[in-house]
């Protein structure tokens, strides 16, 4: 029973990871086939964040799965300490790609027009 | 008189809820328990209370709670809307003839506080086809670059976002 049961923690934490990498391959590729700078930024902008959350989720219950069992506290802390990073990723990363943006718009790079070619 | 002393526990409630939140944050980080560590951690709470309490606690108890436990729903339904966006992104990137069609826009909203605004600015980064460029606090005018016809109309037309908001923060 408590086989089945790591087993099923670990299948978890393999989906949670390839889910994470799959956001961040899609990022990536965004960023090299989007045509200018602020459709690139979407890609970035949304995937990395996801993508990151993710990855980060399935340490976390690695982490729990692995280290906790009569571990010290402060090592039983750590995925505490994992949920700050995710909420703190919630919050940099929109704003963040939000100030890239607005710099990228005040500086006057022009926005690319479905028909442009690309740049 | 009476609205002075008010004021007064108003300030050591501040206070003392910023002092828990503080040392409850060190504990859980450091996790170490002896005397030393949380002596320490003691301290740095009760001079960070002091300093800076008028940043966390800025409104009446009663208000501020029922404000976090709407927000606590609303990011739920934002979750679910991240994934969406997620999903929408990869298949815009990995079809072969790209869908996109970006475009900016300009929107007014009722919203005027800071973390109202801040919030909206942050959701409709991370939902799905959409990134704030430009804010107008003042006339709540929000300027967006959105990547596809779609969700520029999600923002202008339907405005179910700007809503729930508006809902979260009691700026109707």
């Amino acid at each position: 029973m408590v086989e089945l049961i790591v087993t099923i923690l670990l299948v978890v934490v393999v989906l949670f990871l390839a889910a994470g990498v799959f956001f961040m391959l899609a990022g990536a590729i965004g960023l090299l086939r989007l045509p200018d700078f602020y459709t690139r930024l979407h890609a970035t902008g949304k995937c990395d964040t996801l993508g990151e959350v993710l990855i980060i989720f399935g340490l976390l219950l690695y982490h729990i799965y692995y280290y906790s069992p009569g571990a010290e506290l402060s090592v039983q802390l750590v995925p505490v300490k994992l949920l700050f990073l995710i909420c703190f990723i919630f919050f940099a990363n929109p704003t963040a790609t939000h100030a890239i943006m607005k710099a990228a718009y005040n500086t006057g790079v022009k926005p690319w027009k479905k028909g442009d070619r690309r740049m | 008189m009476g609205e002075k002393s008010s004021a007064k526990s108003g300030k050591g409630f501040g206070i003392f809820v910023t002092f828990c939140a503080m040392f409850l944050f060190w504990l859980l980080l450091s996790g170490i328990l002896d005397v030393l560590h949380v002596g320490a951690g003691i301290i740095c709470s009760l001079i960070i209370a002091f300093v800076s309490y008028d940043l966390l606690v800025t409104q009446k108890w009663d208000k501020m709670l029922r404000k976090s436990g709407r927000f606590i729903i609303y990011v739920v339904w934002e979750l679910w809307q991240i994934l969406l966006a997620n999903f929408d992104v990869a298949y815009r990137v990995l079809h072969p003839k790209m869908p996109i069609d970006p475009s900016i826009i300009e929107f007014d909203t009722s919203l005027r506080s800071d973390l109202a605004i801040v919030t909206l600015a942050n959701s409709i980064t991370l939902t799905p086809g959409t990134i704030t460029i430009n804010i107008d606090q003042e006339k709540g005018r929000f300027q967006v670059h959105s990547i596809a016809q779609k969700p520029a109309d999600a923002l202008l037309v339907d405005k179910t976002m700007q809503e729930k908001v508006a809902k979260v923060f009691m700026e109707e």
